[in-house]
């Protein structure tokens, strides 16, 4: 039963992943899209793109973090007391980001939609990269079963630093792929190669962060270094086909393919490390066994979670269907 | 003191972690009925719009969606700093209890999820779904208000009354999922929340078309957007003081620490006055105003009832004098500020059983706009009386706040990052809201939502504002 809570935890993560980092993504591409005049045309279409969506991608941070306290007290306690740092910034960042956005959809005044935008954007790159640092510290090991560890050095690691700058770019990759696909349903020429532009830089960086990473790796988290390449490898060389794939596809074929394989790929990245981890919460120091919480919780997650995808995946669905159709735009 | 020196400073959290969390609670607690039961408003001017082709109700549901969706995002961001909050400053709570305690909140994610998806597909179907069927996406959202509300409430009800639990050796070794959700205060706590939220919104969205009126803007649509809500928190605010009582009594039965608290009453008596107002100094009620026999009346039908005074608690386990006054004042100010909004609603009923109209006086109309601060105003000290009552626990009889409270990192520096960034996402609300109101005060004839409301035709493109 522990390890059915540790599956939902991860699919937490890795539905937080995908689609919220598609919207993270969206707005760190804000940033590149110069002043307010000439950044118009691609901040209002990325806007289009994920204002009827965020907040219910959002959600799934929410359900990690639940499903985390309740079928891993003591491991997630022990995250709390050791992690607070990165954790507090990326809940500020959250907030300066939901309401920089939602503000900057209503106000008109320039200077007002520029602080608004900025909120929005800035706080786009923070979030993803505090709560890579967090994945990266849980992953190397650094947190004590009894929590507590030390405050800086647990997060700002070799492994933590590389799982922040991963989150960032992968979730720009994920974005301008998506954004190439809406631009080419929309048949908006101009931005199709300007997303495809900025597909292909941050998966470069992807790329390199990865290859550089695994080198950086093995001298910071041996364990995890080993295990990835190990019963990791397949699901590493899966992202590593599908994003390039993702790539190559980005303006051929039918418009959903890439952002399909990007999907894929990211999908991958997340499911190596949480194969890479097992059996383990943290480090090799508290198993899933050992941290779970008695078993009727346990089942009551499950039973939640079976409820939580009978309940919304339909709604979900209808909401994607319905924003793909242009059905759902600003009132 | 280098870095790690500051992040991990002052081994006292206590004070910062709970002003924290009080401040955050605050905060979140005050969108959250724009969340739950402004979307019942809006369906309610929704369908007069639909059914009776009323274009002034229909632009006023658009609009308070328009609201909505401001307000959703920020209680959205609001809670999950709520969400953090619970592991970075009450791990002690979240270790021991998280098993119990996690499971209403596991619950909620549903309900979020099906609350951020409809609203999102209400407000931003305005304009290409068509009527009916964007009337009904609204639905799930009030329905997953409820439920939203149930299963949070239920979470704070576990920690007043906790059950469903058996602990040994300080870790919960077994757990019963039903008893933990279904806690002896959820009934009773639910029901009064719930209403609350429907009383705030209200009574705010009322007061804001009050204001309109008494600046002479007499026009159909202002007295439509003051009368659907008004008349929604005029039904509610009656049953809610019934309710009020009620709970008042279940409190006194089951938590008698915390009515001790509510009462300020220092030692176990009967023919207890209700004393209100007044600050204990020195184990002495000070400047209140006692009314003879009434504490007694109200919570046993008769001036006999003992009522179980502070003194009754083991010292070690008594709450401090300031936090009684606190729990005190707090009751007396909400149970006043409902009266007040008990009379202006007995004010309105009046005068609209006499003529059909609103009562004449521009003073029901001064009434009516600051009902909002006062709902506000009831719904924290509520809150107030819940949360401080509990102390010296947090999870009563099982984990005192002391050992709930984290022993790690510097409390006060997170404290300050979340008060500026908390003060400027207030100001930043207030600010768009304001603007969104006087951008449409500007315009006069705007076209209404779906276009012309014939029913059941496609959706027309309306002109955005
Ligand atoms: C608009 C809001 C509102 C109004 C008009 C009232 N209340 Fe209230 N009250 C709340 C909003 C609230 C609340 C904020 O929603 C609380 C906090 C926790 C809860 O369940 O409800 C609450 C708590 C609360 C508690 C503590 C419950 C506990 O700790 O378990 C008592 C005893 C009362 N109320 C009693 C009353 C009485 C006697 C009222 C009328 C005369 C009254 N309330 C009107
Ligand atoms: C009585 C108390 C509370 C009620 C009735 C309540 C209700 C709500 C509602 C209705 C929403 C969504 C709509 C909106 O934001 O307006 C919301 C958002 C949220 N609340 Fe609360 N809440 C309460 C307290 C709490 C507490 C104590 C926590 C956490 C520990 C919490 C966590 C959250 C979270 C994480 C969200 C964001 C969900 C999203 O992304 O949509 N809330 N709350
Ligand atoms: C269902 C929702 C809520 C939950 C689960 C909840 C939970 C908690 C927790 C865990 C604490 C810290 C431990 C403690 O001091 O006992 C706390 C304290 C507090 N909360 Fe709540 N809370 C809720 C709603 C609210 C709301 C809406 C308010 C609004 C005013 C509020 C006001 C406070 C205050 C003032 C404290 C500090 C009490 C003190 O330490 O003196 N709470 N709450």
């Amino acid at each position: 039963m522990s390890d059915a809570a540790a599956a939902i935890l991860l699919t937490g993560i890795l539905l937080y992943v995908v689609f919220a980092g598609a919207d993270f993504g969206a707005g760190l591409w804000g940033l590149t899209a110069g002043g307010l005049t000439r950044g118009r045309q691609p901040r209002a279409f990325m806007e289009a793109a994920i204002g009827p969506v965020w907040e219910a991608n959002h959600v799934w941070l929410i359900f990690s973090l639940v499903v985390a306290w309740t079928s891993f007290p003591s491991a997630f306690a022990a995250a709390m007391t050791t992690l607070y740092a990165p954790l507090g910034l990326a809940a500020l960042g959250i907030v300066l980001r939901g309401t920089g956005f939602a503000f900057r959809r209503v106000v008109i005044r320039s200077e007002q939609q520029r602080v608004a935008s900025a909120a929005f954007e800035v706080s786009s790159i923070i979030t993803p990269f505090f709560l890579g640092t967090v994945v990266g510290a849980l992953a190397s090991g650094r947190v004590p079963a009894q929590g507590g560890g030390d405050a800086l050095r647990s997060w700002t690691g070799a492994t933590s630093l590389l799982a922040g700058g991963l989150a960032v770019s992968a979730s720009a990759t994920l974005a301008a792929v998506f954004l190439v696909k809406d631009a080419r349903l929309r048949g908006v020429v101009g931005l199709q190669s300007y997303f495809a532009r900025r597909a292909r830089a941050s998966a470069a960086v992807v790329l390199v962060l990865s290859l550089v990473g695994l080198a950086v790796l093995s001298h910071d988290a041996h364990r995890l270094t080993t295990r990835l390449l190990g019963r990791g490898l397949p699901l590493l060389l899966l992202a590593l086909v599908a994003g390039l794939g993702a790539l190559l596809l980005l303006r051929a074929g039918r418009p959903w393919v890439a952002p399909l394989l990007a999907v894929v790929a990211v999908a991958s990245l997340v499911l190596a490390w949480g194969i890479a981890q097992y059996p383990y919460v943290l480090g090799t120091h508290l198993s899933i066994a050992e941290a779970a919480a008695p078993r009727p919780t346990l089942v009551s997650v499950a039973v939640i979670f079976g409820a939580a995808l009978l309940v919304c995946v339909p709604s979900l669905t209808l909401l994607y269907v319905l924003h793909q159709r242009g059905r759902l735009v600003e009132p | 003191m280098g870095l790690t020196g500051l992040l991990a400073a002052d081994p006292t959290q206590l004070l910062p972690a709970r002003e924290q969390m009080a401040f955050t609670l605050g905060f979140h607690i005050i969108v959250v009925p724009f969340g739950t039961a402004l979307p019942f408003l809006m369906m309610v001017a929704n369908y007069r719009g639909l059914r009776y082709a009323d274009r002034d109700a229909l632009l006023l549901a658009e609009r308070w969606s328009k609201v909505a969706a401001v307000l959703f995002a920020v209680g959205a961001v609001s809670g999950t700093v709520l969400s953090f909050e619970m592991g970075l400053l009450w791990p002690g709570l979240m270790g021991r209890f998280g098993a119990a305690y996690g499971i209403p909140f596991a619950l909620e994610g549903i309900f979020f999820f099906l609350e951020a998806i409809f609203i999102s597909i209400y407000i931003y179907g305005w304009k290409r779904l068509r009527p009916w069927p964007h009337f009904w996406s609204g639905l799930p959202v009030v329905l997953a208000g409820v439920g939203g509300t149930a299963s949070v409430v239920a979470a704070n009800g576990w920690m007043n009354l906790p059950g469903g639990v058996t602990v040994r050796g300080g870790r919960v070794v077994d757990v019963r999922p039903l008893e933990v959700f279904f806690n002896r205060a959820f009934w009773y706590e639910f029901l009064h929340m719930f209403l609350a939220a429907y009383i705030v919104a209200g009574f705010v969205v009322a007061a804001v078309y009050a204001v309109g009126l008494l600046r002479g803007r007499r026009d159909r649509y202002h007295r439509v957007g003051f009368l659907i809500p008004f008349t929604i928190a005029a039904v509610v605010t009656p049953v809610q003081v019934l309710v009020g009582d009620l709970v008042a009594r279940e409190v006194f039965h089951r938590e008698p620490v915390k009515f001790a608290a509510m009462e300020a009453l220092q030692h176990t008596r009967d023919h207890v006055p209700e004393t209100l107002g007044g600050v204990v100094v020195d184990g002495k009620v000070r400047y209140g105003v006692e009314v003879p026999d009434l504490a007694s009346l109200l919570a046993g039908f008769s001036p006999a009832t003992r009522v179980q005074g502070l003194d009754a608690v083991p010292p070690a386990d008594q709450p401090s004098q300031h936090l009684v006054n606190v729990v005190h004042l707090s009751f007396d100010i909400m149970v006043a500020l409902s009266l007040l909004l008990l009379a202006l609603v007995g004010w309105f009923g009046l005068s609209w059983w006499r003529r059909r109209d609103l009562p004449p006086s521009r003073w029901f109309l001064r009434g009516a706009a600051s009902s909002g601060v006062l709902a506000v105003g009831a719904l924290e000290t509520g809150w107030i009386v819940t949360e401080v009552g509990r102390q010296p626990w947090t999870v009563v009889g099982l984990l005192r706040t002391v050992d709930a409270v984290t022993t790690h990192g510097n409390v006060w520096l997170f404290f300050t990052g979340v008060l500026i960034i908390y003060m400027a996402v207030g100001a930043g609300t207030v600010l768009v809201l304001r603007e969104m109101h006087r951008r449409w005060q500007a315009q006069d004839d705007v076209v209404v939502p779906y276009g012309p409301p014939e029913r059941g035709s496609p959706a027309r493109e309306a002109v955005p504002p």
